[in-house]
């Protein structure tokens, strides 16, 4: 980054990257009870990996996505002959996504852009209060 | 100059703005795993100020890691509420230093416009 960081730019990126996490938490959720026909094609749950990002002229540290990365859980394996993507045993394999865990993600993430979004907001308010002076 | 107008409310603002960076910066690393909060001891930051270090080398020196209450598993030191308690407080600070300068300035001026 060019210009040096400023709390604008800390509050934006951490809540971008809890925008990302959220979006993955609801990639899951959405895939959650998917079936493939394979073990290796099944969905597997994505997961964001945050990073601290500390810009050594103002000292202040932002978040960065290091990267969003696959879980190695294994695919549960549901026997359903019915099913058209059933193999020759007659199993299915679903991804391995906890619900359950993904509603308290998601509830995570947006509780802590929340509070990202207060801190910029008493920041501002302060700043607008500085600048107003006269 | 501005120092001699606001004596050490000027250092003062300074020090509670970069606190806020700071603060700021623990509230949006809540979730990075290995991430040690920080904190400026705003006592020690101001004495620094006082005895004449810049407002940089003060914050600097009186920069330190915060020691969590309870560890969490990830290496993540940040404990949300002490931070949010933390900001509160340091923007009140930030809202007395301003209307003691705001005072200040209203004095000078009063005593410009000599009514």
């Amino acid at each position: 980054m060019s210009s040096p960081l400023n709390l604008f730019g800390v509050a934006q990126r951490g809540m971008s990257a809890q925008l990302v996490r959220m979006n993955a938490a609801a990639s899951n959720l959405a895939n959650a009870g998917s079936v493939s026909g394979t073990e290796d094609g099944a969905y597997k749950p994505i997961r964001a990996v945050f990073s601290e990002d500390l810009d050594r002229a103002s000292g202040l540290s932002t978040v960065a996505v290091a990267g969003v990365v696959r879980e190695k859980a294994a695919a549960v394996r549901q026997h359903n002959p019915d099913h058209p993507l059933a193999d020759e045993n007659g199993d299915g394999w679903s991804a391995p996504v906890d619900e359950n865990a993904e509603m308290v993600e998601m509830l995570e993430a947006s509780r802590q852009y929340q509070n990202m979004v207060e801190a910029l907001s008493t920041a501002k308010q302060l700043m607008l209060e500085t600048m107003r002076m006269k | 100059m501005s120092q001699d107008l606001f004596g050490i409310h000027g250092k003062a603002l300074e020090l509670r703005s970069q606190r806020m960076g700071v603060l700021a910066s623990n509230i949006a690393n809540a979730g990075t795993p290995g991430y040690k909060a920080r904190d400026i001891d705003f006592t020690a930051a101001i004495k620094a100020a006082d005895a004449g270090a810049s407002a940089d080398q003060a914050a600097g020196a009186a920069t330190l890691y915060r020691v969590p209450v309870m560890p969490s598993l990830d290496g993540n030191t940040v404990e949300l509420q002490n931070e949010q308690l933390a900001f509160s407080e340091n923007a009140v600070g930030y809202s007395t230093t301003l209307e003691f300068i705001r005072g200040r300035v209203d004095t000078v001026k009063r005593a410009l416009r000599g009514d």
